[in-house]
């Protein structure tokens, strides 16, 4: 097949999007197929209208390619693509949606509290923010609402820390929430097609349980990839993961998030197209089910291909076409 | 298929990548994040204005210098040229460096001198001959971002004293150099770029030259001065580098070629006692024999021309009026609140600003905006630096520098207006403490610390 791999964008996670397809590149020449490298830059659509590939693998993190915005110009091409179609996407990409879908549909998720920045600016907000302490509790932590990796997350130990963790996420978002914090086991459940795969858990080496930056770099923290579960915590954390990738209607593959609190598994994000660099912990969790990155790859082209356009933007039958709920 | 890119072979899987990751040297482990990696990656987008470099500007050096000089080498010298050198480097190359050297006022012996690929050579080779692990190494606060990788990567404890608008406090350095020695430990050097610093952009004063200069000498400790950027003086009074006042016995110097040349030719050097320089000759031979010999060819012929210092001053012409344009710009873009350096030289200008902004976030929305700095993280080793960020005037237009302040201002502007609304204004109260202008103000340290502070307490969470 002609398979174009779109990758970089001007997301912060540019970086991350190169990486990931510069490998998927590599293990689909492996796999036979002809590969149309695509840097999501202004010509990407001509592009892509031009050499009507086959399909088309959406490598792409953050703003632009994983927010649903590559997914709806290629369904307006009429090219097939990996990963959640553009509703998924978008609800994915805001975890503030995110987090009231996954509420309705009786997910587990820490609460949260979740403010745009004209509500600071025009209506006076700051004055409510003197509920935080007996909703939500401290620490907190507070997050800009749309944004990938550990960008702009801090904790807020007492409320003096809040203004200035708020001005630090929005700088990525001009929404941002505040989450109760839940201490427990850091996990990740990578679901492809509707399967679970072996869940991953981090655990930090530095000790320092703030430092978010460390999370997800070899050397900084190790991964334990099947995580040791009771069949009991298994079964609770795969319901949980496959309740949230349902409810927020991915398909194809997606990643997510939980912490295992001493009372169950408390979700706090959905990746809809995760890293699938060398570090990235998708590809651990394949390869702990016996799957190579080859195969990885070539399992995620076929439920591209295999669920056809129409039962994608469906978003598992949750959503209408195009329907845009990111914003 | 149009453009396949270069072929690389991936890793068949993650744990391939562990694999490698058990066989990483422990010195590795100190690493930058990845986060900061990734925000430093799209500053190469082609629409940003980046005042984060350090480049000089290369564009005025005439093509036609350049042309007849690698002409009369390819004529004259090819085999010679083309072939391995000594590992101190030419003795051709030695004089044009002895000339530079005595244009700031210093007479080095030339066997005290070796040629090395770029001043970033020196201070590895430097580190390389006199820090074991866990040894002491001293430097400004903030210090010269490029030095933090050499000294993580030898595993040593970089301690550094806080720097002011007359450059390193030596009070500050001397209540150090007490509390180690009551640890009964010795730093193996005092690590300092004391004229136009990178990044903070200030220049040692005399007196203070003259006291660390005495320090080194009456407690026997070496000085490392790191000097890219003396000759790039565009106003003021000139002041004699530590190696001067010393007269070399103490203080290892270090220059380049890049910023009175050309970064391209990769042609620093280092000065040392003989006792020393033997050490740094050996780890030099090991790391990779000797400096390209082209490049000192060229280095030489360009010397005869005996036009170097008028090339110089025409890059402090230059130099001076994209100074100019950032100081005005950021005086009329930059809030009250803000401070920053105004350099007589160099290239570059250190900003800070209210406590509660970090420049790292802040570069986030600034990059949405197309323009891109260094936050001052980056020149601390401990997490200081955090509201401040270097910018760099040397590489872009006038135009290009004032529309960037601009934007900046414009991210900042948004902070401040947001903290002012979520304190109803407490703001206010944070506007004495980045104090006067030209000072690497002291509240850096106090409200980074703060910031940096993690209380070891995690709530117990009933759900």
């Amino acid at each position: 097949m002609r398979v174009a791999v779109l990758k970089g964008g001007r997301s912060l996670e540019r970086g991350v999007s190169l990486r990931s397809g510069a490998r998927v590149e590599d293990a689909l020449e492996r796999l036979g197929h002809e590969v149309l490298p695509l840097e999501a830059d202004g010509e990407m659509v001509k592009r892509l209208a031009a050499e009507r590939p086959d399909v088309a693998f959406v490598a792409m993190h953050g703003s632009g390619g994983e927010d649903g915005t590559a997914q709806e110009l290629l369904e307006i091409l009429g090219i097939p693509f990996t990963g959640p179609g553009v509703a998924a996407c978008g609800r994915c990409m805001d975890k503030v949606l995110a987090k009231h879908e996954l509420r309705s549909a009786g997910v587990p998720t820490p609460d949260w509290f979740a403010f745009n920045e004209t509500a600071f600016r025009e209506l006076g907000a700051a004055d409510a923010l003197g509920g935080l302490e007996e909703r939500l509790g401290f620490p907190l932590v507070v997050k800009p609402s749309r944004g990938g990796s550990a960008l702009g997350i801090k904790f807020a130990e007492n409320w003096f820390d809040v203004p200035e963790a708020l001005v630090s996420a929005f700088s990525y978002d001009d929404r941002v929430l505040l989450e109760r914090f839940v201490d427990g086991r850091e996990l990740a459940v990578s679901v492809l097609g509707d399967e679970p795969l072996p869940v991953v858990e981090a655990i930090p080496q530095s000790g320092d349980l703030y430092d978010f930056e460390a999370r997800y770099e070899i050397g900084r923290t190790s991964f334990a990839c099947p995580a040791a579960l009771s069949a009991g915590e298994a079964a609770a954390v795969t319901e949980a993961a496959l309740g949230a990738y349902a409810a927020l209607g991915c398909s194809g593959f997606s990643r997510v998030d939980l912490i295992l609190a001493a009372g169950g598994p408390q979700v706090l994000e959905v990746n809809a197209i995760p890293g699938l660099t060398d570090t990235s912990l998708l590809p651990q969790a394949a390869e702990a089910a016996g799957m190579s990155f080859e195969d990885l790859v070539a399992k995620i082209l076929d439920l591209a291909v295999d669920g056809d356009q129409s039962s994608r933007s469906g978003d598992a039958g949750r959503a209408t076409r195009g329907a845009h709920t990111g914003a | 298929m149009p453009d396949p890119p270069h072929r690389r072979r991936a890793h068949a899987s993650s744990s391939d990548l562990e694999r490698y990751a058990g066989l990483f040297a422990e010195r590795t482990r100190v690493m930058r994040s990845s986060a900061m990696r990734d925000l430093m990656a799209i500053t190469a987008r082609p629409e940003v204005i980046s005042l984060a470099g350090g480049l000089p500007d290369t564009s005025t050096f005439p093509p036609q210098t350049f042309a007849a000089q690698m002409t009369r080498i390819a004529q004259e010298s090819a085999a010679e040229a083309l072939q391995y050198g000594p590992t101190e480097g030419f003795r051709e190359t030695v004089d044009c460096i002895v000339e530079v050297m005595g244009a700031e006022g210093m007479l080095p012996d030339p066997d005290d001198v070796i040629v090395t690929t770029g001043g970033q050579q020196a201070i590895d080779l430097i580190c390389k001959a006199l820090v074991d692990p866990g040894d002491p190494v001293i430097c400004e606060a903030p210090t010269y971002p490029g030095a933090i990788p050499v000294f993580c990567s030898y595993q040593a404890e970089t301690i550094q004293i806080e720097c002011d608008s007359e450059g390193m406090r030596i009070a500050e350095l001397e209540d150090t150099l007490e509390r180690l020695e009551v640890e009964g430990r010795r730093p193996k050097f005092i690590y300092s770029v004391p004229t136009f610093q990178n990044p903070a952009g200030v220049t040692m004063s005399l007196e203070r030259r003259r006291r660390l200069v005495e320090l080194a000498r009456a407690r026997e400790l070496l000085v490392v001065e790191d000097n890219p950027y003396g000759l790039l003086r565009f106003g003021g009074e000139a002041l004699p580098p530590l190696y001067q006042l010393d007269g070399g016995d103490f203080v290892l110097y270090i220059g380049t070629f890049s910023k009175i040349l050309s970064p391209g030719i990769r042609l620093g050097w280092a000065v040392a006692p003989p006792p020393v320089m033997e050490k740094v000759v050996l780890g030099k031979q090991a790391s990779d024999l000797c400096t390209s010999t082209l490049t000192q060819y060229f280095v030489r012929e360009y010397f005869a021309e005996g036009r170097w210092r008028e090339y110089i001053s025409s890059l402090g012409d230059i130099y001076r009026s994209r100074r100019d344009a950032m100081v005005e710009a950021l005086g009329r873009y930059f809030p009250p609140q803000a401070s920053w350096t105004e350099p007589e030289g160099g290239l570059f200008i250190w900003a800070t600003l209210p406590p509660y902004i970090d420049t790292s976030d802040l570069l986030a929305r600034a990059l949405r905006e197309d323009v891109a700095f260094v936050p001052g993280q980056a020149a601390y080793v401990d997490g200081r630096g955090r509201n401040s960020m270097r910018l760099n005037f040397s590489a872009g237009g006038e135009d290009e520098i004032r529309e960037g302040i601009r934007r900046i201002g414009k991210a900042i502007e948004a902070q401040v207006e947001l903290y002012g609304a979520l304190t109803g204004g407490s703001e206010a109260a944070h506007a004495g403490e980045a104090d006067s202008v030209g000072n690497p103000s002291p509240s850096i340290s106090d409200s980074a610390e703060a910031d940096s502070t993690v209380v070891p307490f995690r709530k117990a969470e009933g759900a």
